[in-house]
């Protein structure tokens, strides 16, 4: 069951260059932390799949599972989990954030 | 069930032994916290894994018990 589970998610990370896990969509986030990333993540322009954990409780766990980790939103860049909401927010604001997507060569709109 | 402040930090000092902790109550209704720690058990780690130290710290509380905590980590020399 659970190597199902990571089977999927790994196929997710690894076909999508931003992934994010949260709480309801990119439109409606359900909770804060996700609103927070999705935010961020707007701002600086990057595309991404949002993977809205409410709708799939195999993955709610299993991405807590995955990266022993346990709290949603989940972020990953090009296969590589970059952490949760607290994380996020601390490199967009040292502007690690924005190095890390330049550095995996993740296009990102210019901020306005 | 929300946790207090108390018991979080000592959880986590329990956990990360010699850790500077801070805990603040974001909003004063027990369920909304802060951390700050700095301990030298961080150095050399990303990150991820000084959040992850943190989570192990509290026990599996974190995501359910404790529903929101933000968590800032340092280590002495960023200080």
């Amino acid at each position: 069951m659970e190597n199902i589970v990571f089977d999927r998610i790994r196929k997710d990370i690894e076909s999508n260059d931003v992934v994010l896990y949260m709480k309801g969509n990119a439109i409606f986030p359900q909770c804060g932390f996700s609103a927070a990333v999705v935010q961020i993540l707007s701002q600086l322009g990057v595309p991404f799949k949002d993977i809205n954990v409410l709708e799939d409780s195999d993955i709610r766990q299993g991405i807590k599972d995955f990266t022993q980790w346990p709290t949603i939103p989940q972020l990953y860049v090009k296969g590589e989990f970059i952490g949760g909401c607290d994380i996020v927010r601390e490199m967009f604001e040292t502007g690690e954030l924005q190095d890390l997507m330049k550095d995996k060569n993740v296009p990102m709109h210019d901020a306005a | 069930m929300a946790m207090n402040a108390g018991e979080i930090e000592a959880l986590i000092k329990e956990g990360i032994p010699g850790a500077e902790v801070r805990i603040q109550d974001l909003r004063g209704d027990g369920d909304h916290y802060a951390a700050y720690i700095v301990s030298a058990a961080f150095e050399g780690k990303s990150r991820v894994q000084q959040h992850q130290m943190v989570y192990q710290a509290l026990q599996g509380k974190m995501g359910d018990e404790l529903h929101a905590l933000a968590i800032q980590t340092a280590t002495p020399e960023d200080n």
